[in-house]
């Protein structure tokens, strides 16, 4: 992956409310996001998320720390200087923000108005978005007249009329139904390979993260838990706010009560099609029972998980776990979480 | 009653209040708009929140408001004599009734300008819009439909005004009203003065709401 980090935000902190009644939005925030790479930002509503994308352009302002954008430390810019560099990273919105008393085309024109652009160029330049998106067609639609994901192909198409080299997504699915979910998320891939602008996306969706991002943070209670790249993170989740967003609600909520110990595997590429557990449990001679199982399809490669309680003779123990290792399966321990 | 001179009484009558109301509405806008959108903007919700200087001019809007019509025709007919060289007349009842909406219409337009979805003010902004262009570009064009809507209850409004100052010699329906209705007794004349008013005042109503429809984009 390319290394120039396109934004770098160090040691951000963010609070909101008075002196004595303060509240904690974002807690030492330390991020670096490479250039042409989709960056997934993770956590469920509350986490701080929303925050934290805002300050990547500065419409929230950070309370301590810096945001350093090619290499230039922008968090203590004039508004003037601000606005500037907002022509350099486009946003769209979870609910598409658009002008609602615009049509498509004038909706693409506004931020070439606001850069100085003219008349007929931004004309041209929003047709040639219009048609990237899909939307050569409904160039006098009014926003009323387009389906909630047209809206997003203009809100996108919009966001990229001034060739921004970061495109901030938050929520930009959350208001959108699967199938059409899937269509602007592979809209957003091919923009990537395409225009190779770099995309922060912002969700609470795991599944917007295994489609296309390739480094993943989850963050939780205001905090970065863990940051890395997409699978690994999958595979081996270290903190309970990772695993509580792997694992749907309802699979994991309950911490295990009761003795004995517990294992999470994680199959990955042909392992998930051999009878891994059978196996086990013939060789072995053990039988083990499975706690959770269920699998997971991250950038075209299948994932099985499984979570088995191991039995308490720890002989037995002692051949399961080699028996793994031989078999190349990774797997982890867990107390008190499975 | 109905006879030729009624209805050159009930002419000149309308002619003078339309010019009233109109001019005054006019020029109501003409201060209100910038006072309402300095309002909306420097909210402390808003794009640019400055609390204290929101709330002095907030204050100011709300003192005039306050003040009712009647008394404020009164009290300021020096100023007024001041300004158009008298104190009676359709031309000098501009004044009182600039000054009483004014405010009026600065909160009317406040409150359109704060019908804007926060989301799209927040979009421009983060694709590097001004202050000013917000303004201009967003909040305006936005509200533009509840601005007109706004615009016929301000016109209606002041047409209510306009009759009050009758009884200060302010010319047009109203003070045909007051003089023949209420000092002459002459309630059939009251009467029709109030049908004329009530008709305009209709039909005001429907212009405002068909032109705010009409370029309503967000219906269709």
């Amino acid at each position: 992956m390319k290394d120039i980090p396109t934004i770098e935000i160090r040691e951000l902190n963010k609070t909101f409310g008075t002196a004595e009644n303060q509240v904690v939005a974002l807690d030492n925030i330390n991020i670096s996001i490479c250039r042409g790479e989709i960056f997934g930002i993770i956590g469920l509503s509350g986490a701080g998320k929303s925050t934290l994308v805002r300050c990547i352009n500065l419409l929230e302002r950070p309370t301590t720390g810096s945001v350093i954008f090619e290499g230039v430390d922008i968090t203590n810019f004039t508004d003037q200087e601000l606005r500037k560099v907002r022509q350099s990273i486009g946003m769209i919105f979870q609910s598409f923000n658009l002008l609602m008393q615009r049509t498509a085309m004038d909706n693409i024109c506004f931020p070439l108005e606001i850069a100085g652009v003219s008349r007929k160029e931004a004309v041209q330049r929003a047709r040639e978005l219009l048609e990237t998106v899909g939307l050569a067609e409904k160039e006098n639609a009014y926003p009323a007249q387009l389906s909630g994901g047209q809206k997003q192909r203009v809100a996108i198409a919009r966001a990229l009329a001034t060739n921004p080299k970061v495109l901030l997504c938050d929520e930009a699915t959350s208001a959108l139904d699967p199938t059409t979910t899937q269509s602007i998320l592979s809209l957003l891939k091919e923009l990537n390979q395409k225009l190779g602008v770099t995309i922060i996306i912002i969700t609470h969706e795991m599944k917007v993260i295994e489609q296309i991002c390739n480094r993943v943070a989850i963050i939780d209670n205001s905090r970065i838990e863990e940051v890395g790249p997409v699978d690994e993170v999958f595979r081996h989740p270290k903190t309970l706010a990772a695993k509580k967003l792997i694992f749907p609600k309802g699979d994991f909520s309950e911490p295990l009560t009761g003795n004995g110990k517990y294992l999470r595997l994680v199959f990955e590429g042909n392992s998930a099609d051999r009878p891994i557990i059978a196996n086990m449990v013939l060789q072995c001679g053990a039988p083990v029972s499975i706690v959770f199982a269920n699998t997971k399809n991250i950038d075209g490669h299948v994932f099985g998980h499984m979570v088995i309680k191991l039995p308490d003779d720890e002989e037995v123990s002692r051949r399961i776990l080699t028996y793994l290792e031989l078999e190349k399966i990774s797997y982890s321990e867990e107390k008190n979480y499975v | 009653m109905f006879d030729e001179g009624l209805f050159a009484l009930i002419g000149q009558g309308l002619l003078e209040t339309l010019y009233m109301t109109l001019i005054s509405t006019l020029m109501a806008y003409v201060i209100g708009l910038p006072v309402g959108m300095f309002l909306a903007v420097t909210d402390k919700e808003g794009i640019r929140p400055m609390p204290t200087v929101n709330r002095i001019v907030g204050g100011i809007v709300n003192i005039l408001r306050s003040v009712p019509f009647v008394i404020l025709l009164v009290a300021i007919m020096p100023f007024t004599r001041f300004i158009t060289g008298a104190a009676i007349g359709s031309t000098a009842t501009i004044v009182p009734l600039v000054i009483a909406a004014a405010p009026f219409v600065a909160r009317l337009v406040e409150s359109s300008a704060k019908e804007v979805d926060r989301g799209v003010v927040e979009a421009s902004l983060s694709m590097g819009a001004s202050t000013l262009e917000v303004v201009w570009k967003v909040l305006l064009p936005e509200a533009k439909p509840s601005l007109i809507v706004g615009a016929a209850i301000a016109t209606t409004t002041i047409l209510g005004y306009t009759t009050m100052s009758g009884f200060t010699g302010g010319g047009g329906l109203g003070t045909i009203a007051i003089n023949y209705g209420y000092y002459r007794s002459q309630t059939d004349m009251m009467l029709v003065m109030v049908v004329v008013l009530v008709i305009i005042v209709q039909i005001f109503q429907e212009i405002g709401t068909f032109i705010a429809n009409k370029c309503d984009k967000r219906i269709r």
